[in-house]
């Protein structure tokens, strides 16, 4: 009998302290935790994720009438000097390299109709055309200490990391083809990143560096709070 | 007079943590939901909802941004899913689970419990532990459970899991399967909480003491 009190006020702070959590982001004590929630479900999607399995493919009669797009420049990155842009390739490679769009081009060209998830729930799809990162990676040569890759862009400081078995998925691509098109400065012209595999946010757009580490890279959401991994 | 043992204490503590639990995934799962609150490809044609566009209160949300309701979201399936499968692993491995499931021998019952419910009988059918309407509530909300896991992991991989994404019918559908769990979840937790008081307020204190005191003792050993 004694103990019924103690089991209702345990039950009542348990209700007191679910509803104080609504709209509640974890606070100072609660964000670690979630946040070491969040590399366990990294762990765990990497775990799901299959270097061979490819994403489920549309008719290009599917593609959706509207595709959104978004950058965090207050304006829409555009080059100034289209000729004077490089892909920058570093970090942990045997030959370092300094490419064209053209000289991508010529690596090899991937070509896809698939579904796009963003991690706000909308999905859309696309064709998309690109060269596989694995063909570039493998002319510059990669270094088997190399676990991640980090991607920069010229939209403000917008950038992100991968690891490198998604990265070496054939469908991880450099796109420069959009629905049978060059790929407008809306969807991330000279060359963006483009996996059917990854949410929307990690797909770099504008891109001008791709760097090989040991270390993990962040990335500009992912700093904020989103899911690191961010794998579908 | 000593009262009998109805609940076991792994159905107890279960039975709590589930509330908390879905409590919290419901309140971010809400959260997600405002990121796009429609169902449907982007440029297609929209399923019929009605709640598109709606913005859940702030007091209904947990997260307080996208991310916040993500971090919770996925937080949060894990001890749940644990849960159920306590729950469930225990229903069979104690037998428990006969006085539980819905079989079809339980369609006439339950009619007679609804009849009697409704005031159109005045003898309470006869029954056991539950009787055939329980049984079908506590058998509906299990099935719920696991389609709420199954959808859930369909929208968290449509790629990786491509197979069970097409099963509920491709990515927004399953979304859409998903959203509609919340609400039998709801809808199932007003009654439940309404029938405890008023059909059987003795079962209330038996879920926290696991010791029964009520009306509905015929079977308790």
């Amino acid at each position: 009998m004694s103990r019924k009190p103690t089991r209702r006020a345990f039950l009542a702070s348990g209700a007191a302290a679910a509803l104080a959590a609504c709209g509640w982001d974890g606070g100072r004590h609660g964000r670690p935790l979630l946040a070491d929630i969040s590399r366990f479900n990294d762990w765990f999607s990497e775990r799901l994720f299959s270097e061979t399995r490819l994403a489920p493919k549309f008719d290009p009669a599917d593609r959706s009438r509207s595709f959104p797009n978004y950058h965090i420049a207050a304006m829409t990155p555009r080059l100034a000097d289209p000729a004077a842009w490089r892909l920058e390739v570093g970090g942990l490679v045997r030959t370092p390299l300094s490419l064209t769009v053209d000289d991508v081009k010529q690596l090899g060209t991937e070509r896809y109709t698939v579904a796009h998830h963003c991690v706000e729930g909308w999905s859309a799809i696309a064709t998309w055309a690109g060269t596989p990162l694995r063909a570039l990676a493998a002319r510059a040569g990669v270094l088997p200490a190399a676990r991640y890759v980090r991607f920069d862009s010229f939209d403000r400081d917008y950038y992100n990391g991968w690891d490198l078995a998604s990265a070496m998925h054939p469908e991880t691509i450099l796109a420069f083809g959009f629905n049978d098109r060059p790929i407008m400065p809306e969807h991330g012209a000279p060359l963006r990143l483009y996996a059917p595999h990854k949410l929307g946010y990690k797909l770099t757009k504008y891109l001008t560096k791709i760097t090989f580490t040991t270390d993990r890279p962040g990335g500009y959401w992912e700093d904020q709070g989103y899911p690191w991994y961010g794998g579908v | 007079m000593p009262t009998p043992r109805r609940h076991h204490w792994i159905v107890r503590l279960t039975h709590w943590c589930a509330v908390v639990l879905i409590l919290g995934m419901i309140a971010s799962g809400l959260q997600i939901y405002g990121a796009y609150p429609r169902f449907g490809r982007r440029g297609g044609t929209l399923y019929p909802n009605a709640l598109h566009d709606v913005t859940f209160p702030h007091w209904a949300r947990l997260g307080g941004w996208l991310a916040g309701g993500l971090n919770w979201h996925f937080f949060l399936m894990w001890p749940l899913m644990l849960a159920g499968i306590v729950y469930v692993g225990y229903l069979i491995v104690s037998g428990e689970w006969k006085k539980l499931v819905f079989r079809p021998r339980d369609v006439p019952r339950a009619l007679a419990m609804q009849k009697y419910y409704l005031h159109l009988s005045k003898e309470h059918p006869p029954q056991g532990k539950h009787n055939a309407l329980q049984k079908g509530a506590y058998t509906f909300i299990v099935c719920l459970g696991m389609l709420s896991v199954l959808t859930g992991f369909a929208v968290y991989k449509p790629v990786q899991l491509s197979w069970l994404t097409a099963i509920f019918g491709g990515y927004q559908l399953a979304r859409y399967w998903h959203f509609c769990a919340v609400w039998l979840f709801v809808g199932f937790l007003i009654v439940h909480v309404i029938m405890v008081f008023v059909a059987d307020p003795a079962s209330f204190r038996a879920m926290i003491t696991g010791r029964y005191r009520g009306r509905y003792t015929r079977d308790e050993p």
